[in-house]
């Protein structure tokens, strides 16, 4: 029999809702869930999933390592004797160490809550999740201005007059419900500029492309004040009521004239001013888009703040066509949201301190709740501020997400315990001790997820078809470790029944409401709170801090003055990005998106390549003081002479996944371990790099 | 294309290729075979902006097929009723003639199975009411399915009210 089932995806983080066409176990198509207007299709990440069903290279069953780390020598085992396997090493190795010997990441997902509750259970401070190396310093920044994370916040694309993209690459990162949304505002006359040093899919589209020096946003958006203030562009009324600090910024911009600024970021004065107009013009309709995943620098914080703050300039925070603040339950009326497994009460724990310092003197104003991930290495290597022992990489794989391979790959080898729970054999996963292989998102249920934002929802992920392999989901696999660690009573569920009636506990909602749709609204119209006197920022002073108490208060200038960003006459900034092809590192190995990105390249400037004798899809090296690697030369007039650049997540060196084993060159083997000591990230984009003929 | 069009709207299309994975995803098509392609210029440079542009390839249907005219052992045939040109598998001998008959060598070999196969426009789910994969997987609407006289009707309804709305009657 055909059935149609209302899903969530997980081929990236977006978890798009999908429809999934399903007959006899088998997958028929995946489509967009046609309930949510937006989501007339999905990208292909999601068209390849079925890709990984059947797949032989996939993890198939729990997996013991029986060579040395790294050697692709296993044993299949069952789940009983990996699990026991697992808690038993545990178990011998906090009893010497400690419990804070644990270090879990993740990738954010559905299962979060319930990992949480997992180290709070074992006893362990130690968390980081994927966010703090995608977008760690955003999140500090918007904390700094208005007191929400970035993920507490979203842009009205599908009403925006004009949007103004910094390497914001949004039709390749492509969530399906944005994309459209901007293709839809386009057609309806948005205008969209984008501001890169290389010319992405989004920037071809976009209706002015900025080519700016690699590095130098922070002076673009310094300059785009200068002439906001210095021609009263802004929204004053806005600006009056809701700005803390105005007249410092405004004196602070006045010497960074757009005659400055087109010195340092080569684009000319005349098309700042312009730019300037032009988005004060369409305010409050104007996003200043605060993006990831691109100009990752040391001060990478600055340059996010400013980006709010021009945000603010424009009145366009919690204005249609802006930016706005993500509802929840409570907004909407209810008197509760979803009851989290991480809420009950735990026994304390007998240290507290972090390894990575978020939340104290290394880190003091980083999001604990993601960590600063960026840290682990140096943290194992140097045991400072005690050794760690165990890593639970769950579905995600720091080795190829951090900067400076070797480092990270010296510090997964001096761990005592490698606990992997993946799809597939990653980087981390192809040097752990014991495998927990997860089932497919297809072939799993979930937790509920609270969707925040303007028309607040909740969301459910259902299991597709049985899994294909002996695979797991992780709440279950989670709570069966913590049974065997003598502490299951914090796992208050045998099925996922149960979990999503725990959850739904104080909502009042019944589940068989998901049946029809795959989510359930809990308002059916958009909430907006009032831009004159109902803004609920979230700040000490309740208003939008340009001088910002969080920094100050913890011993940082609200306005450090720029530095020049120099770069040697023969080297290149080496920028790092992504295609719709690919999720981070998990992908490359897929069936189909193999096929369709099997390795990266280096984008190399067409001038610059000619003086080296570099042509087109020849093989270049490319080094960095951290690392080298040969890779093929794309060689175009389509990136700026200073920077080169080159797709994320490809290098692969697990055999195991033959498809992208040493297809390309990791950026991790490249980038050098700087980052923003602020606000958290690492500096991916901030590299010098050499590029010459490979012999 | 028999009786249908398949019509590449460029503005919309991001080349983000969904339209080629499900294609592969939904008809088994083994690895470098590709029955719809989407084929994409640039970006390059047009007055100083980068610019792209993309078109979706499926196989036409032609009316007088040259692949089905070639192929030897009358393994290839058109519906009567719209005009669809596929390829019957088990009657398919593998000697490729279809893919060098066609002007733009359309039907793709299946090294898996010795034989040819060709986009059919999922002439299934066409019969179940539905559009190809390729176009209901397109996350942007980028790629249309219809009759030409329906595509030819909206297109025109389209730029014809856009026209109004601009000069409304006084
Ligand atoms: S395969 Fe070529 S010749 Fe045959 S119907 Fe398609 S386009 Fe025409
Ligand atoms: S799926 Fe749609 S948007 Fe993507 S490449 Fe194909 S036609 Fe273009």
């Amino acid at each position: 029999m055909r059935k149609k089932i209302y899903t969530l995806c997980f081929m990236c983080s977006v978890r798009c809702p999908i429809a999934v066409v399903v007959e006899d176990d088998k997958i028929v198509s995946i489509e967009g869930n046609p309930h949510v207007p937006a989501m007339k299709g999905v990208c292909p990440k999601g068209a390849a999933a079925v890709g990984w069903l059947n797949d032989p290279q996939r993890v198939r069953s729990p997996m013991i390592r029986t060579g040395p780390r790294g050697s692709g020598q296993w044993k299949k085992v069952s789940w009983d004797e990996a699990l026991d396997y697992t808690a038993d090493r545990c178990k011998e190795i906090f009893a010497k160490y400690g419990s804070k010997s644990a270090v879990y990441c993740e990738r954010v997902n559905l299962v979060t809550d319930i990992s949480k509750t997992f180290l709070k259970a074992i006893g362990s401070p130690n968390y980081f999740s994927h966010d703090t190396i995608c977008k760690g310093s955003v999140n500090t920044a918007c904390r700094t201005v208005i007191g929400y994370t970035d993920g507490q916040i979203s842009a009205d694309w599908s009403n925006a007059r004009h949007v103004i993209l910094y390497g914001r690459n949004v039709f390749e990162s492509m969530e399906v419900k944005a994309t459209n949304a901007l293709l839809d505002a386009m057609a309806k006359g948005a205008k969209v500029t984008s501001v890169d040093p290389r010319v992405s899919i989004t920037a071809a589209k976009s209706d002015q492309y900025m080519m700016i020096r690699p590095g130098t946003d922070l002076a673009l958006n310094y300059a785009l004040m200068h002439v906001i203030i210095k021609e009263h562009l802004y929204d004053v009324k806005y600006v009056n009521r809701w700005v803390e600090g105005f007249d410092k910024l405004s004196a602070f911009v006045d010497p960074y004239t757009p005659e400055w600024a087109e010195t340092e970021t080569g684009i000319p004065a005349k098309d700042i001013i312009r730019l300037a107009r032009e988005a004060s013009q369409a305010k409050p309709a104007v996003i200043f888009h605060y993006g990831y995943r691109a100009s990752h620098h040391p001060t990478e914080i600055y340059f996010r703040r400013s980006l709010i703050m021009l945000n603010a300039l424009m009145g366009s925070i919690e204005s249609p066509g802006g930016i706005f603040i993500k509802k929840g339950p409570k907004d909407a009326g209810l008197k509760a949201g979803i009851r989290k497994f991480s809420e009950q009460q735990f026994p304390a724990m007998e240290e507290t301190r972090r390894f990575d310092g978020c939340g104290e003197e290394k880190f003091p104003i980083a999001d604990t709740a993601h960590g600063v991930g960026a840290m682990f290495p140096s943290a194992v290597l140097n045991e400072d501020p005690y050794p760690i022992k165990v890593l639970f990489a769950f579905r995600f794989d720091p080795l190829y997400s951090n900067f400076d391979f070797q480092q990270s790959l010296r510090a997964l080898k001096k761990l005592d315990l490698i606990v992997s729970c993946d799809i597939n054999f990653g980087g981390t996963t192809s040097l752990a001790d014991v495998i927990l292989p997860e089932s497919l998102f297809l072939e799993r249920s979930d937790p509920l997820q609270m969707g925040a934002g303007l028309k607040p929802a909740v969301n459910r992920r259902i299991a597709c078809v049985r899994p294909g392999f002996d695979t797991k989901p992780m709440w279950w696999i989670l709570k069966q470790l913590a049974q065997r660690m003598g502490v299951g009573e914090y796992f208050p569920y045998e099925t996922i029944e149960d979990i999503w009636n725990y959850q739904l506990a104080d909502m009042g909602i019944p589940i068989a409401d998901f049946e029809q749709k795959g989510f359930v609204s809990l308002s059916d119209k958009a909430i907006w709170w009032d831009r004159e006197d109902g803004i609920k920022f979230k700040t000490p002073s309740g208003k939008i801090e340009f001088v910002s108490s969080l920094l100050e208060d913890n011993g940082f200038p609200s306005f450090p003055p720029y530095e020049a960003l120099e770069t040697p006459e023969d080297r290149f900034r080496l920028i790092v990005g992504r295609c719709v092809a690919h999720t981070n590192v998990m992908t490359q190995n897929n069936l189909y998106l193999n096929e369709l990105v099997p390795e990266n390249t280096l984008w190399i400037n067409e001038k610059r390549a000619e003086a080296l004798g570099i042509k087109d899809g020849e093989r270049v090296e490319i080094e960095s003081d951290t690392g080298k690697g040969q890779i093929r030369a794309f060689v175009t007039d389509m990136i700026h002479p200073e920077a080169v650049f080159m797709l994320h997540g490809f290098g692969h060196q697990e055999p195991e996944s033959r498809r992208s084993y040493q297809r390309g060159v990791a950026d991790a083997m490249i980038q050098d371990p700087i980052m923003d000591k602020v606000g958290g990230s690492p500096a991916l984009d901030h590299t010098l790099v050499r590029v010459k003929k490979a012999v | 294309m028999g009786d249908y069009l398949i019509y590449t709207d460029a503005a919309k299309c991001i080349a983000c290729h969904s339209c080629e994975v499900a294609c592969k995803a939904k008809n088994n098509v083994p690895e470098g075979a590709t029955l719809g392609k989407i084929v994409v210029l640039g970006p390059r440079l047009i007055n100083g902006q980068p610019r792209m542009s993309s078109l979706f390839v499926p196989c036409f249907h032609c009316e007088d097929a040259w692949c089905m005219n070639a192929c030897p052992v009358d393994a290839i045939r058109k519906r009567n009723e719209d005009g669809l040109v596929y390829i019957l598998q088990e009657l398919c001998v593998g000697c490729k003639a279809c893919i060098l008959a066609c002007p733009w060598h359309i039907p793709q070999w299946d090294a898996d199975a010795g034989k040819a196969m060709k986009c059919d426009l999922c002439m299934d789910r066409i019969d179940e009411g539905q559009e190809p994969a390729c176009v209901a997987a397109c996350p942007t609407n980028a790629l249309q399915f219809g009759e030409p006289a329906q595509l030819s009707h909206k297109a025109r309804e389209e730029y014809g009210l856009s026209l109004l709305k601009r000069n409304p009657a006084k």
